[in-house]
């Protein structure tokens, strides 16, 4: 009994695990395409803060000075993308494919050449990487039966960044739906001339959102290369950032069933790692790579109507041009 | 429509004529690849090499030697099929990032067909592997084009998730299913010589003219030959008319008669046969067998060329030799250079597609503007 209990504790902490960087990768690209901006850069945000983390952090040997690089690059790679495509009017998805095949080769020429080990950083010290850590009272508590194993082995013993993915859920929630920012984001979104008829400045807003999708995405990459590991290797996004895409489309562009999919997620990931070449009962053994299509198949059939209905921001897409 | 808007993907690049003739065509890729190069000259002196330098290096690498030009065009191959995909496509305002995962289906349909076609003459094997190679990109297309058309699904996140299905389902069957027995790594068995495609350099010897050795084989003539039939679909049938009319402008193209959802599921289809038929280079001309990712890239390549050859056949083929002597010229580059890693390739095709693609009005508005006042101004007088 308890025995099943604590694998199930540590499966719950391994999805935990895997999910804090889809949540803040999907949140980020909640700000952008609740603004109007596609974001398939999520991606190459991704993996330029993780480079930059790394890269900083080895360097300085603090993760705290990684982390702050990580998300300055991935906001200024947000900003090059607000440039293409609010000030310009340049295609989205152009420009967010461009950005992510730059960055896929920036990231490798410049690791190579600062670092000469073959695209890779350097190991990182305890110093330089974010630790777990043990929430108070672990010790005491873990000892009551149940409870105390959840607080110790699920709740307790992440880093940093897990908790402020956690937190990130309520707080985005917060500002989308509860503040005025939050308000002109939405209605920029779905109908920007009427928010540049009440006044304010389409662009500012999307600029913004931006912003704010570089600031999670650069906590997202900082989290694969400073903290679940210790130091970037090339395309070490692996395509989270197109799997947060499909999150947040899965959640239909809204904070908590983003999060509930991101878990799911985060979850089947987990079950293939764990599942490998064990038979199941019924289906015999299920190949490892066909789990990790299931949340790709589940967002195609999600956007097809198959599933429930995922309906887009209607400005979505569409470079706002003010009337002249 | 759900999805990302109703008709994102037409980039201007489609709607090409314009005032001034010759300056969109001709001087604005000129000026874009000049740009884009620029910027990869700042990433060079940052490594702290010498740009110049890197760009002599890159251009004897490319077309030094015959072996190098043949090299070039091996993998200019490739990009003029993904590029005609990414072209057909833009045509009718869709934006297909899924020929990467087209042309690995393609390859697969192409590799069962020389694992079983051992004893059949060359002939018959090159017009089924390019019957299978079509039909398997197409196949690959379809569904996703299928969904837009009639399920509103947009057509950019289906075609992405569709790579990543792709890469898994090729994943499983060459580790689990495909693998050649009692070896490592995930490969099929050797094909057949006689299911190989002819290399040109053993055609040219059979007429007696002697070229170095090199991959470039008979798919580089049927690339070539896809690019007029693409062509001829696109400015000669009523169907490319249909694709442009509905790209322009979706609202009179309906209203003249036109039906999108057939228009489009069409061009997402002949879109992912031109993908599925680039492994008929990669798998049947040069690696004669079935190989875990095997593209290279080369449908995210297929972007940067579609943009940068205006969505024309003529512009996709020197746009599709210029990135195969980018390339070839890459590699030869890196031994020359060590810092500088192939990987500089990826940083200049990402470029361009920036500079092309989505900069492209920053580029374009006062170069129109440039050539346009003194038209303007001849006429008053």
């Amino acid at each position: 009994m308890s025995e099943s209990l604590l694998v199930l504790a540590l499966l719950a902490a391994a999805t935990a695990r895997g999910a804090a960087p889809l949540v803040l990768a999907a949140l980020g690209g909640l700000f952008a395409e609740r603004s109007g901006i596609v974001d398939i850069g999520l991606e190459g945000k991704m993996l330029v803060s993780a480079f930059a983390a790394a890269a900083t952090a080895a360097v300085t040997g603090s993760a705290w000075v990684g982390l702050a690089a990580g998300i300055a690059s991935a906001v200024l790679v947000g900003l090059v993308h607000g440039f293409a495509c609010i000030t310009h009017h340049g295609n989205q998805v152009v420009s967010g494919m461009a950005l992510n095949i730059t960055i896929s080769g920036l990231t490798v020429v410049l690791g190579y050449a600062w670092f000469h080990e073959g695209g890779q950083t350097p190991l990182l010290g305890p110093g330089a990487r974010f630790a777990p850590i043990q929430l108070p009272g672990t010790s005491a508590l873990g000892q009551v039966p149940g409870l105390g194993l959840i607080y110790r082995e699920v709740l307790s013993g992440h880093n940093v960044l897990v908790y402020i993915a956690a937190v990130a859920v309520p707080v985005v929630a917060w500002i989308v739906y509860r503040t005025r920012f939050g308000l002109r984001l939405r209605a920029v979104g779905e109908s920007p001339g009427a928010v540049d008829t009440a006044g304010i400045s389409v662009s500012a807003v999307r600029y913004c959102a931006l912003v704010a999708s570089g600031v999670l995405c650069g906590l997202s990459g900082a989290y694969l290369s400073i903290a679940h590991n210790a130091s970037f290797i090339r395309d070490m996004s692996a395509g989270k950032g197109y799997l947060a895409l499909a999150a947040l489309i899965f959640g239909q562009w809204r904070p908590l069933p983003t999060l509930v999919a991101c878990l799911l997620f985060a979850f089947a990931d987990v079950v293939q790692a764990r599942l490998q070449g064990t038979p199941l009962p019924l289906v015999g053994v299920v190949p490892v790579q066909l789990i990790q299509a299931i949340p790709y198949v589940l967002t195609v059939l999600l956007l097809a109507g198959f599933v429930g209905r995922a309906v887009a921001p209607r400005a979505i897409g569409v470079p706002y041009v003010k009337e002249r | 429509m759900t999805g990302l808007g109703n008709n994102p993907g037409v980039p201007a690049a489609v709607s090409g004529r314009t005032r001034g003739g010759w300056i969109v065509p001709v001087l604005l890729p000129a000026i874009n690849l000049a740009l884009a190069l620029l910027l990869s000259a700042v990433v060079v002196l940052l490594i702290g090499e010498s740009p110049a330098r890197a760009l002599r290096l890159l251009a004897s690498g490319a077309f030094g030697n015959a072996e190098a030009i043949g090299y070039t065009l091996y993998y200019a191959t490739n990009f003029i099929f993904t590029g005609l995909a990414v072209a057909v496509a833009f045509h009718g305002g869709l934006f297909n990032i899924g020929a990467e995962g087209q042309a690995y289906i393609g390859g697969l349909a192409v590799a069962l067909l020389c694992l079983g076609g051992g004893g059949w003459p060359t002939a018959l094997v090159i017009a089924a592997a390019v019957v299978a190679a079509a039909a398997g990109g197409a196949a690959w297309a379809f569904v996703p084009a299928w969904l837009q058309a009639k399920r509103g699904s947009h057509v950019v996140i289906t075609t992405i998730m569709f790579n990543f299905i792709a890469s898994a389902i090729m994943t499983h069957l060459l580790v689990n299913v495909l693998i050649k027995p009692g070896q490592q790594s995930p490969e099929t068995r050797e094909f057949a010589p006689s299911t190989w495609m002819p290399q040109l350099h053993d055609l040219a010897r059979s007429i007696g003219w002697e070229v170095g050795r090199s991959p470039v084989n008979l798919s580089l003539l049927l690339a070539l030959g896809a690019g007029g039939l693409v062509w001829l679909y696109l400015w000669h049938t009523r169907w490319g008319y249909a694709l442009r009319a509905l790209g322009h402008n979706e609202t009179a193209a309906i209203y003249g008669g036109i039906q999108p959802a057939r228009t489009v599921i069409a061009a997402m289809t002949i879109s992912g046969a031109l993908a599925g038929l680039m492994s008929l280079n990669e798998v049947m001309g040069v690696q004669h067998r079935l190989l875990l990712n095997f593209l290279g890239g080369a449908g995210y390549v297929g972007i940067a060329v579609a943009l940068m050859g205006r969505n024309h056949p003529v512009g996709i083929v020197i746009a599709a030799v210029l990135f195969g002597a980018l390339y070839q010229g890459g590699s030869e580059l890196s031994f020359d250079m060590p810092k500088l890693t192939r990987d500089m390739v990826v940083v200049i095709q990402g470029l361009i597609i920036l500079v092309c693609g989505a900069l492209e009005h920053a580029l374009r508005a006062p170069l129109d503007a440039l050539f346009s006042r003194p038209a303007q101004a001849s006429a008053q007088r």
